[in-house]
């Protein structure tokens, strides 16, 4: 592996491998992804994404493209939306998708966890008040069912209703008089998503097809990887 | 007849028993039950036996008539022949469900032992009767178990087959299938090759290939045995659809390794040729299995799409064509159970969207029902013919086969184990292993498999049949009674029971749709990739053909929240003629209850009594014009089938206008005002006038000169767009207005009125009103 990398690269590669939890090798063949997907070039665009054929008919496309530029994924402490990212930024997205290693703790494990639950909670909560009110909520239902048409726009408001008064129910239960339920926090949210078994699995990605690509010069091979239920 | 008169004996004796023991008799209500019980078994048993009896007398009868034609007009004859075999099966499958109805009326019994334990001494004390009767037992015949009584358990299995922990696991579970099994049918029947060789004596005749032909009918785990035991210790959904899921897909193992030694015993030779067509042969069976499951399913969810004027026989159809998946692979020798896992899981999401509700309720009991009778029908027979097979016990065979059954599987889980978390994200831990090593149970399949050798080819048949009945009787007994404490002592984790509520369904799919997207980016096709073509292939092409209507293009949160709808409007309709206050269930029933509970307590704004009083005659006059035509939406008639497409659909509708109309008011008012508001809600949902009004009663805009306007709605689905007051709850009346220029509104001038306080009367709760209203509705 060493004829293909000089040396700066890979001591850049290690301090990431530090940073973000992936191996040295994973990082080299998603640094290829990035030079792929840009073009070559430093910066990752919203187009360059854009321009990615598998995406084009996902109905949540803008919502996983937007989190790609997130400023509050990378960890940085700050808000608002970037404009292009670098890899590393691109990298600390992508570490959100990482299973947990064997030999982390249960504390390191739990914060894996929340911090997952965090980029889902970002993904959703757009304008950045720490809460997912009902407009917010209803925009990511309509997005999914934004390729039925009209069935979709009438019935999203319905499902979203019932889904808020699921959430309130469970996580605020019998509310004061005087209490109008504002929308979801973070707490409430890892309250509700918590006993979702399939919702935690689906969290840990495949990734593991990069683990097992040996042979770093190869392009990532086609690979079905596992994705138990997992039930922590 | 010998019947009449030995059903009769039971009883005479009763009577003497009852005077003697009435003391006993009255205050222990149980020993009546348990008593009647055995003399019904001694009723089957003796039936059953009583038959060599019958041929004879029934042919002096005959004759006798024959010769004396001046003998009197017979009033009564008795012509057991008859009817002879399908009362006995009657009989037989009476005891079967008395004896699950007997288990549960002793509560303790049924948590300590399982169930299938309780069958197979029943079973066996069935069995030790007849014998006593001197007649021979019937035998659990391969025809019997393999057509009749296995077909309704596999398609129960399958057709409830959870398809998201199946398909995330696939994997794993084919591993433990196909590897786990062949490397159990080698080793074990290698072994016991050798332990036969080494004891030597009576063993020594047994060849290699009959040891591994030994080796391959033991060595698969049994569903029927699996599902017993595993249901009733609501183990977590992984492990339980980990050994349930072997146990269906090694029968395509369990088909060709059985076929092979059974033709390579006869020939004697085996070559490398042999084990390469093997192979070929374990393709074949396993996918052309599932292809002609496939085929029947696709086939039945074909015909589903023009039931819809026959709702009748809908359930016939899912029966019959899986049945012939069935019968059509065993014509071939692919495998049965397969081909019947395959025509469940294919047919069943296109058949539910097109079938009738009550069709899929018809479908689903009449599974449950016929699966647990053949269940207890196999444990007994089981039983059963333990007490009637001709026996060669051999100390060292089947001392050794018990030991070799436990080390094998102990050893194949674990080495798989080892192997597969190399691949799996979740590992599986030692308990996981644990468990799926003591949950292999072995069955009547083992059973049913051996007993149909020839015995000319394998002399050692009777030996066999013994060792595999004793290692059933090993696993069930003893593996199915500890299993229980030993889940509790490793402390294994439970089926959550969680209902399965829309928040997760649309968590579900929005990360399914995340991940897909972000294998999109890393250029890595997955497993969500392969998932997501599949749906959108399914949605383009398949649902287009086999479901009917418009509910083809229906998406799947959308179902998935009609049937939620579905659900609670049903238990709406339950349980609303019954209580005042209807829960709302399901998703809301936390609410619901502290709603229920909160309304007996509230502070009550005061109205005056005249006021009251035109309030309830408006509304009365309103309900009373609205009613012909919900005669026939009446809550009575509601279930009346001519209108039950209709019903659905408006049902639907209102409910998730009422849904809707909830909503609102729980976002936008303060908490309390919902307590009446749904009450209210349910009694005018079933109109097909939607009343809506989002008055906040607390808030400084009641006590307005603004009326509160109360409309009509006509159209279904209102559109709310006060749910935007989540945030602003001083603008009430401009979506008000906005909403009745939108909506069809009807009579709306009528209580456009100064006086009207509708909202007050919806806070109110006071019993006389709700009652009123009620009992004019409901009349």
């Amino acid at each position: 592996m060493g004829a293909f990398h000089s040396n700066p690269a890979e001591q850049t590669y290690r301090d990431l491998a530090e940073k973000t939890g992936f191996s040295v090798e994973q990082i080299w063949i998603l640094h290829n992804r990035f030079k792929q997907l840009s073009h070559d070039e430093e910066m990752l665009r919203r187009d360059d994404f854009k321009a990615i054929p598998d995406l084009a008919c996902n109905p949540i496309r803008s919502q996983i493209i937007e989190a790609f530029f997130d400023q509050r994924n990378f960890q940085t402490n700050s808000d608002g939306t970037a404009h292009e990212i670098g890899f590393e930024e691109f990298l600390t997205v992508m570490s959100y998708f990482r299973p947990p290693s064997l030999n982390m703790t249960q504390e390191e494990k739990e914060d894996l966890r929340r911090a997952k639950l965090r980029f889902l909670f970002n993904m959703h909560d757009t304008d950045n008040d720490g809460t997912i009110t009902l407009e917010e909520y209803r925009h990511v239902v309509e997005e999914l069912l934004s390729r039925s048409g009209a069935i979709g726009q009438e019935t999203a408001k319905g499902i979203t209703d019932a889904a808020m008064l699921e959430v309130a129910s469970t996580s605020v239960g019998h509310m004061g008089p005087d209490d109008v339920y504002e929308g979801i926090t973070f707490e409430h949210f890892l309250k509700v998503c918590h006993p979702f078994p399939a919702v935690k699995g689906k969290l840990q990605l495949i990734l593991t097809a990069f683990v097992h690509t040996l042979f770093p010069h190869y392009r990532p091979r086609l690979y079905i990887g596992y994705t138990g239920v997992h039930w922590a | 007849m010998p019947v009449v008169l030995c059903s009769c004996a039971p009883e005479a004796a009763e009577m003497p028993a009852r005077c003697r023991w009435a003391g006993a008799w009255r205050t222990f209500p149980r020993v009546r039950w348990v008593f009647l019980l055995a003399l019904f078994a001694g009723a089957v048993a003796s039936a059953s036996a009583g038959q060599v009896n019958d041929t004879d007398s029934g042919a002096t009868g005959g004759e006798g008539t024959g010769h004396h034609s001046r003998r009197a007009f017979p009033v009564l004859a008795v012509n057991y022949e008859y009817i002879r075999m399908p009362f006995e099966i009657s009989l037989w499958i009476l005891l079967a469900s008395f004896m699950k109805l007997g288990f549960h009326l002793i509560p303790r019994l049924s948590g300590v032992v399982p169930e299938s334990c309780l069958l197979i001494a029943v079973g066996l004390v069935v069995g030790g009767l007849i014998r006593l009767m001197g007649e021979t037992p019937p035998v659990l015949s391969y025809n019997l178990f393999f057509l009749c009584l296995l077909p309704p358990i596999i398609l129960d299995a399958g057709y409830f087959l959870p398809m998201r922990p199946f398909s995330e696991n696939v994997g794993t579970i084919l591993v433990f299938a196909v590897v786990g099994t062949l490397w159990n049918a080698f080793f074990m029947g290698a072994t016991l090759f050798g332990v036969c060789q080494a004891v030597g004596g009576q063993l020594e005749s047994v060849g290699l290939l009959a040891c591994l032909l030994f080796g391959a009918i033991v060595s698969a785990v049994d569903p029927v045995a699996v599902l017993a035991v595993f249901e009733e210790i609501h183990i977590n959904e992984l492990l339980h659809i980990l050994v349930f899921g072997e146990s269906l897909l090694n029968d395509a193992v369990t088909v060709v390794l059985y076929h092979l030694f059974e033709e390579f015993g006869n020939v004697g030779i085996v070559t490398l040729a042999d084990v390469f067509l093997g192979i070929i042969c374990f393709l074949v069976v396993a996918m052309g299995g599932i292809m002609v499951g496939a085929v029947y399913g696709v086939l039945a969810a074909f015909t589903s799409r023009f039931t819809s004027h026959t709702r009748v026989i809908e359930p016939l159809f899912v029966f019959l064509y899986s049945y012939m998946a069935y019968l059509s692979a065993e014509v071939f020798h692919l495998s049965g159970i397969m081909a019947l896992i395959a025509c469940g899981v294919v047919m069943r999401p296109y058949v539910e969207a097109n079938i009738s509700h009550k069709s899929y309720t018809t479908i689903k009991y009449f599974l449950k029902m016929w699966s647990s009778v053949s269940e207890t029908l196999i444990f007994i027979f089981l039983g059963v013919s333990t007490v009637a097979g001709p026996h060669a016990w051999n100390w060292p065979f089947v001392i050794a086969t018990i030991f070799l059954c436990l080390i094998s599987r102990v050893l194949g889980v674990i080495g798989l184990t080892f192997v597969i978390n190399k691949f799996r994200i979740v590992k599986l831990s030692n308990k996981d292993q644990f468990i799926v090593a003591y949950g292999g149970l072995r069955g009547a399949i083992a059973f049913s498999l051996a007993f149909v050798l020839s015995a000319k080819h394998f002399p050692m048949k009777n030996m066999f049949l013994t060792a595999i009945i004793t290692v059933i009787f090993f696993t069930v007994f003893v593996q199915g009674m500890t299993i229980r404490p030993l889940v509790e002592l490793l402390a294994v984790k439970k089926k959550k029971e969680t209902k399965h509520s829309i928040n997760e369904e649309i968590h579900t799919q929005f990360l399914d749709h995340l991940l897909t997207g972000i294998e999109g980016v890393c250029g890595h096709y997955g497993h969500h990739h392969w998932k997501d073509k599949l749906n959108r292939f399914n949605k383009m092409y398949v649902k287009r053909w086999l479901i009917a209507g418009e509910r083809s293009t229906e998406p799947q949160l959308i179902s998935f929240y009609h049937k939620l709808e579905l659900k609670q409007a049903l238990m709406l309709a339950e349980s609303g003629s019954t209580a005042k206050l209807p829960s709302i269930p399901s998703s809301a029933s936390m609410q619901g209850e502290s709603m229920r509970r909160s309304t007996r307590g509230r502070a009550l704004p005061q109205i005056s009594k005249v006021k009251e009083e035109e309030i309830r005659k408006i509304l009365r006059a309103n309900l009373q014009k609205t009613r012909q035509r919900l005669h026939s939406y009446n809550r009575h008639t509601l279930i009346a089938d001519p209108f039950e497409d209709n019903w659905t659909e408006v049902r639907l509708r209102k409910k998730r206008v009422e849904m809707e109309r909830r909503m609102s008011h729980y976002l936008t008012v303060p908490a309390k005002q919902q307590d009446c508001s749904p009450v209210r809600r349910v009694r005018f949902e079933s109109d097909n006038q939607v009343y809506s009004s989002n008055l906040n009663p607390g808030s400084p805009m009641f006590h307005n000169d603004d009326p509160p306007v109360m409309e009509v709605a006509r159209a279904p689905i209102a559109r709310m767009d006060s749910v935007s007051l989540v945030d602003d709850s001083s603008r009430p009346q401009d979506s008000e207005t906005a909403r009745s220029s939108s909506g069809q509104t009807l009579a709306v001038s009528e209580f456009k009125d100064g006086d009207l306080r509708i909202p007050c009367c919806r806070s109110d709760p006071r019993p006389n009103l709700n009652e009123e209203a009620d009992s004019t509705f409901l009349s």
